[in-house]
């Protein structure tokens, strides 16, 4: 007995090195699982369009894609905890309204841009709230903020449309540093912010924890409680800072239509990233690749020609089909 | 019935390995089965007798290099269609019938007669397995819906099934576990019938009365290996027990730490209550004590164990935990934080991240303190405190990276283990600590248990099983009906032995209240 824990012991140590290996590249295949279908689109487009790969075009699309992404950023915290938020459209077509409103005063235009993340952050709490403490399904809540929220945003801009045209921060929407758009160094910043929140902190390993035992994760000591609150603020917080994203593009913002089913397409980005609906896996990494799917395949339709109709059904379809995709492939690669 | 010398076995599974992310669960297995015996298969738990039975079953492929013959004759390639073909039929402890169809139904899954066209022919199914079912002993019709039937009379279906895609290989994993004894006597003469029929069986089973009563040879597996084969002749409790444990049972439990101080009280429990599971509980635990909680399933220990965690509401209850009073107990967060950990009974449900690596399983509560910047994890301290629990608690796995679901339940628990160890708590409350873990991995669970108290720490030990709270504990409370009822071992002078738990733990025998 002695000896051959001995030698087990020892061949383990002499395989784990080998094992963890291959456990790193798996995970690895695992977050990138949505990249070949990324570079197949971009290179199916760039056979069909001559105008799909030029510098003006890719910046183009990340600029379309940047919105969703920090948006899906936010949406990844809160489907790793195996919830949802159906209502970030509807908080950043409010915090847009809230942004653009304190915009217009004389001197602290600026303000604006704190005004519409500090409101994003105020309604994402209040989901939060509602989720964490009154233990409400976050489904029903975020639906209920989804309308709400959507009829609060016309009450502030007194149902109309409210104009800038000298918006002090208008810069965010359009200008570029060394080339690169300011909304695309938001996005990636946001990006790598959570990467390092998710991977590298407490509470990133308590997110992960909960969404994948929430029993488990109390009777470790963990204040559930706290961890919910954080996601939902953290969704909410990103919706406030798309809202000043997508007001400093248009110098505009109104209640009725924007950001409408905004939320759709950040939840497909997550899931096409890989992140599992009920909670405890994913990454930020495959939610990235997952937006970026969505504007090529917009953008390359457009381009293209390809009715807004079908643009739609082709969308849908292939959110589906990738999806089914790494599904089919992942249950090989497990037996 | 004894094979003759020099048939051709029905089955050979000769060198075969299987190996799951990086651990060889199977090393090597040779297992020779003849026609008309029951060959009995045993081993503890993660011996690797189910891995055995699925890569014969085709549901897992066994590693490059072993071989199956069937008749004498080599099968280049083996799946679930080949295993069908050649009539090899299992029946699992889950039985996999679809009960909202009739017996019939059942019977022909996926082989349904059809009809002219396309249509089923349920009365040519219902007159095909008339037979089978009269030569089983069934007394219901293939009419019957499976819902209606009893578990016995549902592994009769399962039985006739293969009987009747001509199985002649019939694999029947732990099938009287769910069965009442007459039940038992006639699926055990069911099963010489068949033996007499010329099918081959292979019987997978714990209970040695069974083995004794049934099997024609006996193989043992262990730790993925097959350690031996007795023949019928040969059979003995000593000699299966040896062979399955590969060590003495003697020592088996450690109760070798030094006695206890009963002045250094590290945690005291009074009033515990929750208005109804648990009726004002009260007790003292010593530092370096191992304090036994038996009683019967339903007495209420893991309620007291969760409230004093902080697990579940509580109506009444102080708690003071190394001298101090806990006076905010509202969450295991406070618990924790006093120094008390609790293990739960049910690690799956209740205790792992199983998607999160062994790693992080093991640092999910640690990495709090450990934590810099107001919550950055410090990672090298993780891995650290990781590699050090997997060694001092011989946790067997080959990275920790791996999830820790693909762990056996012996190192999952293990693993739990580690992660409240790395809290350094003062109190340990283990609630059924070797549930579904194997022999080896619960000789060195107390073993751990041993330690702990040597190095001070009040463990309180919850288990149904007798033996092990009499082994491990140096005092034994007896619970019943949320009372604690009784004291054994300490200074109580009666003595911990089982017959005295279970007299008190039923209302059998009945202690005057002390006077305190």
């Amino acid at each position: 007995m002695e000896l051959s824990s001995q030698s087990s012991q020892r061949t383990s140590s002499t395989t784990a090195v080998a094992v963890g290996k291959r456990e790193q590249m798996r995970n690895l295949l695992r977050t990138v699982g949505m990249l070949p279908v990324l570079l197949l689109l971009v290179l199916g487009f760039a056979l069909m369009s001559e105008n799909f790969f030029t510098v003006q075009n890719l910046s183009i699309i990340t600029q379309q894609a940047s919105v969703n992404i920090v948006l899906a950023a936010g949406m990844t915290f809160v489907i790793l905890t195996a919830g949802i938020d159906l209502s970030v459209g509807a908080i950043l077509a409010a915090s847009a309204v809230v942004a653009m409103l304190a915009s217009l005063s004389p001197q602290f235009g600026m303000l604006g841009i704190a005004a519409g993340i500090g409101f994003g952050l105020l309604l994402g709490l209040t989901n939060g709230v509602l989720i964490a403490f009154m233990r409400l399904p976050p489904f029903i809540v975020t639906l209920g903020a989804l309308t709400a929220m959507r009829g609060l945003a016309r009450l502030l801009a007194d149902d109309k449309t409210v104009f800038n045209p000298e918006l002090p921060f208008a810069f965010i929407g359009n200008d570029a540093v060394l080339g690169v758009p300011w909304l695309v160094i938001i996005a990636l910043l946001v990006v790598a912010l959570s990467w390092f929140i998710l991977r590298r902190t407490v509470i990133g390993v308590q997110i992960y924890a909960v969404g994948g035992n929430q029993e488990a994760a109390r009777l470790s000591g963990i204040k559930v409680w706290k961890v919910l609150l954080f996601v939902y603020a953290v969704s909410g917080l990103l919706a406030g800072l798309g809202a000043v994203m997508t007001a400093s593009r248009l110098s505009a913002a109104n209640g009725l239509q924007l950001g409408q089913s905004y939320e759709l397409d950040a939840i497909a980005a997550v899931i096409l990233g890989g992140t599992s609906f009920t909670g405890g896996v994913g990454s930020i990494a495959g939610t990235l690749i997952g937006a970026l799917i969505i504007a090529v395949l917009t953008n390359g339709l457009v381009l293209l020609g390809v009715s807004d109709i079908w643009q739609y059904i082709i969308k849908g379809i292939v959110i589906i089909g990738a999806v089914a995709l790494d599904r089919y492939r992942q249950s090989g690669a497990r037996t | 019935m004894k094979p003759e010398p020099g048939a051709t076995p029905i089955l050979e599974m000769r060198g075969i390995s299987k190996t799951f992310s990086g651990l060889r669960v199977l090393k090597e297995v040779d297992l020779t089965v003849f026609a008309g015996e029951v060959h009995a298969l045993m081993g503890e738990n993660g011996a690797g007798k189910s891995t055995l039975m699925k890569v014969l079953s085709g549901a897992h492929q066994a590693d490059a290099g072993g071989e199956i013959r069937i008749d004498g004759r080599r099968l280049a390639s083996y799946g679930p269609g080949a295993a069908k073909e050649h009539g090899v039929a299992v029946i699992y402890q889950e039985l996999s019938l679809c009960p909202n169809l009739s017996v019939a139904e059942n019977i022909y899954l996926g082989r349904e007669l059809r009809g002219r066209s396309w249509t089923v022919d349920r009365k040519a199914m219902e007159a095909g397995c008339v037979d089978v079912l009269n030569r089983l002993g069934a007394d219901f019709k293939p009419q019957t819906k499976v819902s209606t039937l009893s578990i016995a009379e549902r592994q009769l279906v399962e039985i006739a099934r293969a009987i009747h895609a001509k199985a002649r290989i019939l694999v029947m994993d732990e099938p009287t576990t769910p069965l009442s004894s007459r039940e038992t006597d006639r699926l055990f003469a069911l099963i010489r019938q068949l033996r007499q029929e010329g099918l081959a069986i292979v019987y997978i089973s714990h209970r040695m009365a069974e083995i004794y009563e049934l099997s024609d040879r006996v193989s043992v597996l262990r730790d993925g290996k097959h350690v031996g084969m007795l023949a019928r002749e040969e059979l003995s409790a000593e000699a299966l027990v040896k062979m399955m444990v590969g060590r003495d049972l003697s020592g088996f439990y450690k109760k070798e730490h030094a006695p206890y101080d009963p002045g250094n009280v590290v945690m005291r429990v009074r009033d515990m209550a929750d208005g109804g599971r648990v009726r004002g509980c009260s007790f003292d635990l010593h530092a370096g004590e191992v304090l036994g909680i038996a009683g019967l399933v339903g007495a209420g220990r893991t309620e007291l164990a969760r409230l004093i965690f902080g697990a579940d509401p509580r109506i009444s209850g102080t708690l003071e935990v190394a001298g101090k009073a806990v006076t905010a107990l509202r969450g295991p967060v406070d618990a924790i934080r006093a120094g008390v950990v609790y293990l739960t009974e049910d690690r799956k449900a209740q205790g792992l991240f199983l998607d999160m690596s062994v790693r992080d399983n093991i640092n999910v509560c640690a990495c709090v303190p450990d934590a810099s910047y107001g919550g950055v994890l410090d990672r090298r301290r993780g891995a650290q405190r990781a590699s050090a629990a997997i060694k001092s608690l011989a946790i067997r796995v080959a990275s920790p990276n791996i999830n820790v679901g693909a762990l056996s339940g012996g190192n999952q628990q293990k693993v739990l283990l580690a992660r409240l160890l790395e809290i350094k708590p003062h109190v340990l409350i283990l609630d059924e600590p070797t549930r579904g873990v194997d022999i080896g991995a619960k000789s060195e669970i107390y073993r751990i248990i041993n330690e702990l108290a040597q190095a001070g720490i009040g463990v309180v030990v919850i288990s149904s099983e007798l033996p092990e709270i009499v082994g491990t504990s140096d005092r034994v409370l007896v619970m019943r009906e949320g009372e604690l009822v009784a004291e054994l071992g300490g200074h109580s002078g009666r003595e911990i032995s089982q017959e005295n738990i279970i007299e008190l733990a039923t209302g059998a025998q009945q202690i005057e209240p002390q006077a305190a």
